[in-house]
């Protein structure tokens, strides 16, 4: 059957949630899905919050922009968690930073995945990897796009040939992020 | 080509160099500002010509010089800006000179806001240039007819020889989407250069172009000749629209832009309730398309915007009784979710509105 995810990423800005749903994006294309990608905008500033919403689907994709039922949320940030937690799809997943997000989770009707990505990330000495290794635990437990393409056509896409020598760096903060959550995988 | 992934203004920036474009114009305003950093990017790499003008009145009057020189020449701005730039787009047609204008409409009045609308259907339409004058207005529904608009907005700009609008909700310009430059778009006739473009006439002859009529019968034949003449082929030929399960349909939402996609959703969501319910979506503001309108089976047209109703004026004309037109909008930047169509549609549908 068809299926379409709607995926909102949210976070600071510099932490890297427009690239994630790039990632998300350009990788859904390259593996034959319709996709689609829309940025909040407006007069943001350095360290306010940013999000974007990514759609992927096996059919022409209608509303690029939804509020609700979202099946996908990736919160790096208290702010993003609070906004997000409740407009996630009854069993759909919620992707929370653990390393700034403390707060108790109520809700039951949704799969919360714990990723530490700033610790991760400074077991990796780079900063810059959180949002990369948020889409690895992503990507592990939801399949919406494989590993293998956003780090092959879709990082190349993006960031062009000259990016090429960070891949390695990136595989392994893939890696990372999917091996955290393997073990909070419901069977 | 294969589809590639781009943001929508510079989809619509590459898409004007695709469709021959070697000169733009304009000056900055969010939400296009994409447009002429692209192009001041990559408009000389193809011989061509960028200019950041010093306002958007000086850069729609740059660009009637170039378009009166039978350059492709094309300018962009958001809803304020576009307000500055009517004086010369009134000149561009009394001129008949080819241009594109791609309009990515914000929140308004004056500055309003920086988010996506679609309060300028009235602006891109009726314009505000004063004299008896139709502006052909397109209307994309996402990227990949963003860029084939542009094209095609060439096409139309030559064959007519009239400045032609491409006008877009905020959101095509700021979302990304797969698109394909090669899909082909029609090509029309164009009058030689030579026959009425500055520079360009034959040894011994001299082109002009017209602010001004000598006297009032000379204005008035001016104006019949375009209302008999390239007006009313564009009434007759132009008008397009796209159908969305309305083979069965008693009910039709109608919308365009990115509005139309999130009519689409909420369209798919009452027929999984049994609402024998479905989209029309003009793709011309100007010239309308009345046929999908004149539909007998349809007993209740809604109508949904970003803005508090502008096409909706049109849906009444077209469909002759606006005791079945419904309208829901919402303005100012705000992005109405397929939930409130839903429920509005409802109501309507049940009689309560």
């Amino acid at each position: 059957m068809a299926k379409t995810y709607k995926i909102s990423c949210a976070g600071f800005g510099g932490q890297g949630v427009m690239t994630m749903g790039e990632l998300i994006t350009f990788a859904g294309m390259d593996e034959g899905k319709e996709v689609a990608w829309v940025p909040s905008y407006g007069p943001e500033m350095r360290g306010g919050t940013a999000n974007c919403s990514v759609t992927v689907s096996d059919e022409p994709i209608g509303s690029p922009v939804f509020e609700n039922n979202i099946d996908i949320v990736i919160a790096m940030n208290v702010p993003s968690y609070l906004k997000y937690v409740d407009k996630v799809a009854p069993g759909g997943c919620l992707f929370i930073n653990s390393s700034i997000v403390n707060e108790e989770i109520k809700r039951t009707d949704i799969n919360v995945y714990k990723v530490p990505v700033n610790d991760i990330a400074d077991e990796l000495g780079n900063q810059k990897l959180v949002n990369i290794i948020m889409l690895g635990a992503v990507v592990e437990v939801t399949k919406i796009v494989s590993p293998e393409t956003i780090l092959g056509s879709a990082f190349i896409k993006l960031f062009g040939e000259a990016k090429k020598k960070l891949i390695p760096a990136n595989t392994v903060a893939l890696g990372k992020g999917a091996e955290s959550v393997k073990d909070q995988i419901k069977k | 080509m294969a589809r590639v992934i781009m943001k929508g203004n510079e989809a619509v920036a590459k898409a004007a160099i695709v469709g021959g474009c070697r000169y733009f114009m304009g000056y900055p305003i969010t939400p296009q500002n994409e447009i002429p950093e692209y192009l001041s990017r990559e408009l000389p790499k193809v011989g061509g010509t960028f200019v950041q003008a010093e306002s958007e009145v000086a850069a729609i009057n740059m660009v009637y010089g170039a378009g009166a020189s039978g350059a492709r020449v094309m300018t962009s701005s958001s809803s304020p800006g576009i307000a500055l730039k009517q004086e010369g787009i009134g000149y561009l047609i009394h001129g008949e000179v080819p241009a594109v204008i791609v309009s990515m409409m914000r929140g308004g009045p004056a500055l309003g806001t920086i988010q996506p609308g679609q309060s300028d259907y009235f602006q891109a339409k009726y314009g505000g240039a004063n004299g008896d004058k139709h502006l052909p207005v397109l209307l994309p529904g996402n990227i990949q007819e963003a860029v084939d608009a542009v094209k095609y907005a060439f096409e139309m700009a030559d064959h007519y020889r009239h400045p032609v609008i491409v006008c877009c909700d905020g959101l095509i310009g700021q979302m990304m989407e797969p698109v394909d430059f090669d899909h082909p778009v029609e090509k029309k006739t164009k009058d030689d250069p030579a026959n009425w473009a500055l520079g360009c006439s034959r040894p011994g002859e001299r082109n002009f172009i017209y602010g001004i009529s000598d006297d009032a019968p000379d204005c008035e034949r001016r104006n019949l000749k375009w209302q008999n003449g390239k007006y009313a082929e564009m009434a007759a030929t132009e008008a397009r629209y796209e159908e969305y399960m309305m083979d069965d349909a008693e009910y039709a939402f109608v919308g365009y832009g990115t509005t139309a996609r999130i009519l689409k959703t909420a369209a798919n969501e009452l027929r999984k309730e049994g609402i024998k319910i479905g989209l029309i979506r003009p793709k011309t503001a100007w010239p309308f398309p009345e046929k999908p309108f004149e539909n007998k089976n349809i007993k209740k047209f809604i109508v949904g915007e970003m803005n508090l109703g502008q096409m909706v004026e049109d849906v009444k004309m077209a469909c002759g009784d606006k005791e079945k037109v419904f309208f829901y909008g919402r303005c100012g930047g705000v992005i109405p979710t397929p939930e409130e169509f839903i429920d509005y549609a409802k109501k309507v549908i049940g009689g309560a509105e």
